[in-house]
């Protein structure tokens, strides 16, 4: 779905309210996960990192966001604290339960609460990096476990994405 | 509340107490290369552990559990991701390694999920973890702890 079809209400990390239009008007990059995850969710933020990195300036266009699946725990001051340990591009996005599921609807991203032992709780998630073009047309995905030198390039294609054409 | 206690960790470490005769009590074949571990905000969310494990030993060697006095829950999960691309976790069981074979715990795969932590993970320490062998064998390392942005032992 083209982000300009989406329609959900969320907060970035700094209590700005963020929806599909914050987005278009510059390419974008979005991965879903929640900062209790130890292992699939700060590897992703640390490759989003080296991909920024890799990148330059071309990453200056590009709008990088971190979705969580787990408002109950991630409130905007959450997400502000994990996000700082990332690079300074990244804004991470919460909001309320349904307007979560709204946004991962739209993205095609699964979720599930699953309990863990001791009445605590873990996320499984989609974890494959979303990218959009300038106009909000769904470019392509860089997969959990793609070798590191496709994912640039492919950052590159949702950047020369044309701004015009979306659908 | 005792029970549920004794039938848990302390039962473990009794059993592996009785076992640890001097004739078993000897160190395990196995060394634990390039471990680390990345740093954590407070103490709610569950911190990883990565290492390569090699059996250097003639026979094979089963890790069945770990501690530490870090977490209250250390277990060694195993993130796995389907056709979909969802990725769930869950505890990963006994790893036995072949004699000359080693295992890696690395980002996005197996780790040690270090549950109930008992203080935060603070970039520039480490701390000791303990393998836990069926044969009773045990094999502590002294983990350093990265930045959480860490993708590596080398970062």
């Amino acid at each position: 779905m083209a982000l300009t079809e989406m329609d959900f209400r969320l907060t970035d990390h700094e209590g700005n309210e963020v929806g599909p239009e914050t987005l278009i008007g510059r390419p974008t990059m979005a991965f879903f996960g929640f900062t209790y995850c130890p292992d699939v969710c700060p590897t992703t933020l640390s490759d989003i990192s080296g991909w920024l990195d890799d990148l330059g300036d071309e990453a200056k266009q590009l709008n990088v966001v971190f979705i969580t699946v787990d408002p109950e725990r991630d409130t905007v001051e959450a997400m502000a604290e994990y996000v700082s340990y990332f690079h300074p591009a990244i804004r991470g996005w919460t909001g309320p339960e349904g307007q979560i599921a709204r946004i991962a609807d739209g993205f095609r991203a699964a979720y599930e609460r699953v309990p863990t032992e001791g009445g605590d709780y873990t996320m499984n998630h989609t974890a494959s990096v979303f990218l959009f073009g300038a106009a909000g047309r769904f470019v392509t995905m860089i997969d959990y476990h793609e070798p590191r030198e496709f994912a640039v390039p492919k950052i590159r294609r949702a950047l020369e994405e044309e701004t015009e054409g979306a659908t | 509340m005792k029970k549920i206690i004794m039938t848990g960790t302390l039962a473990a470490l009794l059993t592996f107490g009785g076992l640890s005769v001097p004739a078993l009590a000897g160190p395990v074949d196995v060394v634990v290369e390039s471990a680390w571990s990345r740093a954590s905000i407070g103490m709610n969310r569950p911190g990883a552990v990565y290492m390569t494990i090699r059996n250097t030993g003639d026979e094979p060697v089963t890790l069945i559990g770990l501690s530490t006095p870090l977490a209250m829950m250390p277990e060694i999960h195993e993130t796995k991701t389907n056709a979909e691309g969802v990725s769930s976790m869950s505890a990963a069981g006994e790893i036995a390694i072949a004699p000359g074979e080693s295992v890696a715990l690395e980002p996005g795969g197996l780790h040690a999920m270090l549950m109930r932590l008992q203080q935060p993970m603070t970039e520039g320490e480490t701390f000791p973890l303990t393998l836990l062998f069926v044969d009773g064998g045990e094999v502590t390392v002294e983990v350093p702890i990265l930045g959480i942005a860490a993708r590596g032992p080398e970062d």
